[in-house]
């Protein structure tokens, strides 16, 4: 076996796992209870997902120009996909959406509280 | 420019002393090298005319859109930095089919829990890091951080009980801790060595 037959079998595994978790990042989309619990499908099987479709398109491309391409798509999925989680998470944090009742311990509220009675207005929701 | 714009709500004290004129420079080398190397990876080959054409958009980008001052004042050390690289991946491998798992299992309700954690080291940089490390670390997601107290606050799936919640929070400290070995400087990481997690304590959790 030549050295590009095992580069084609280890980017096909990386290929089928990406998917495979991309997959399971959707099914959980659907089937969590909440806003933040499916944030969570979001930011990281999907992300480990896109990573491993990344690799395997990089071993079975193997030039120069497309791989910088890759890797940059790589860093800004790292970057971004947290923030965008975060943004999503608070725009709809105090909602009904968000099932308080499987939460063990919510400190945000206690915390939200403070910063209400600190200000002489009512702050914008 | 004052670090407190960021946060028009709360206009307290700003965590960050004003940077000195060679602080500031350097953040502005720091930002260039960075904007000239995704600037050559885009092009995808390493030749002068990219790196000149880089420069003048990075100082042209720099200069129309100054970007906040946020300071990396420590050095990069490759060890903590390597260290903190293996166990970030491992970490986000175990996330990806813990949620997986989650995801497929039938008839269960994953419980989940708010936590506020106070990091030892204040800095944007740091509040910054450590809350994008934590998104993809398993079980933590970040909700909200609090500058002026350096407080994150952290949604944290797959919790069955408030002792395994106080456990993520020295988690939470650690990965802290590594992020700090990887770039702080001498008196973040002195600060870090000087304040461990403190020990789970089960029966303030309980009340």
């Amino acid at each position: 076996m030549n050295l590009d037959a095992v580069l084609d079998i280890v980017a096909a595994v990386c290929l089928i796992s990406g998917a495979l978790l991309s997959l399971a990042a959707g099914v959980a989309l659907v089937r969590f209870p909440d806003l933040l619990t499916r944030m969570h499908a979001a930011a990281k099987p999907q992300v480990l997902g896109l990573l491993l479709v990344l690799v395997g398109c990089g071993l079975r491309l193997r030039t120069g120009v497309d791989i910088t391409t890759l890797v940059l798509v790589g860093i800004f999925q790292l970057a971004t996909a947290p923030v965008a989680a975060h943004m999503v998470g608070r725009a709809g944090y105090p909602h009904d959406d968000i099932r308080s009742d499987l939460l063990l311990t919510d400190e945000l509220a206690a915390h939200l509280d403070r910063v209400a009675e600190d200000r002489p207005e009512p702050t914008p929701a | 420019m004052k670090p407190d714009q960021m946060t028009p709500a709360e206009p307290t004290s700003p965590p960050n002393p004003p940077l000195s004129r060679t602080a500031v420079r350097r953040n502005r080398i720091v930002a260039v090298t960075f904007l000239v190397v995704v600037w050559v990876l885009l092009w995808g080959t390493l030749s002068w005319a990219n790196v000149i054409s880089g420069l003048v958009v990075a100082t042209i980008l720099l200069t129309v859109f100054p970007l906040p001052p946020v300071t990396f004042a420590g050095r990069i050390h490759p060890l903590g930095t390597a260290r903190f690289l293996v166990r970030f991946l491992r970490d986000l491998v175990v996330a990806s089919v813990q949620i997986a798992w989650l995801a497929l299992r039938p008839r269960h309700v994953p419980r989940s829990a708010i936590i506020a954690v106070r990091l030892r080291v204040n800095t944007d940089l740091n509040l910054t890091l450590t809350a994008e490390a934590l998104s993809l670390v398993p079980g933590s997601l970040i909700l909200e951080a609090d500058r002026n107290s350096g407080t994150l606050f952290i949604h944290v799936i797959n919790v069955d009980s408030l002792s395994e919640v106080e456990k993520f929070r020295g988690e939470v400290l650690e990965l802290e801790a590594r992020i700090v070995a990887a770039i702080g400087s001498p008196e973040e990481q002195r600060l870090v060595r000087e304040n461990p997690p403190p020990p789970v304590d089960l029966e303030g959790a309980a009340a």
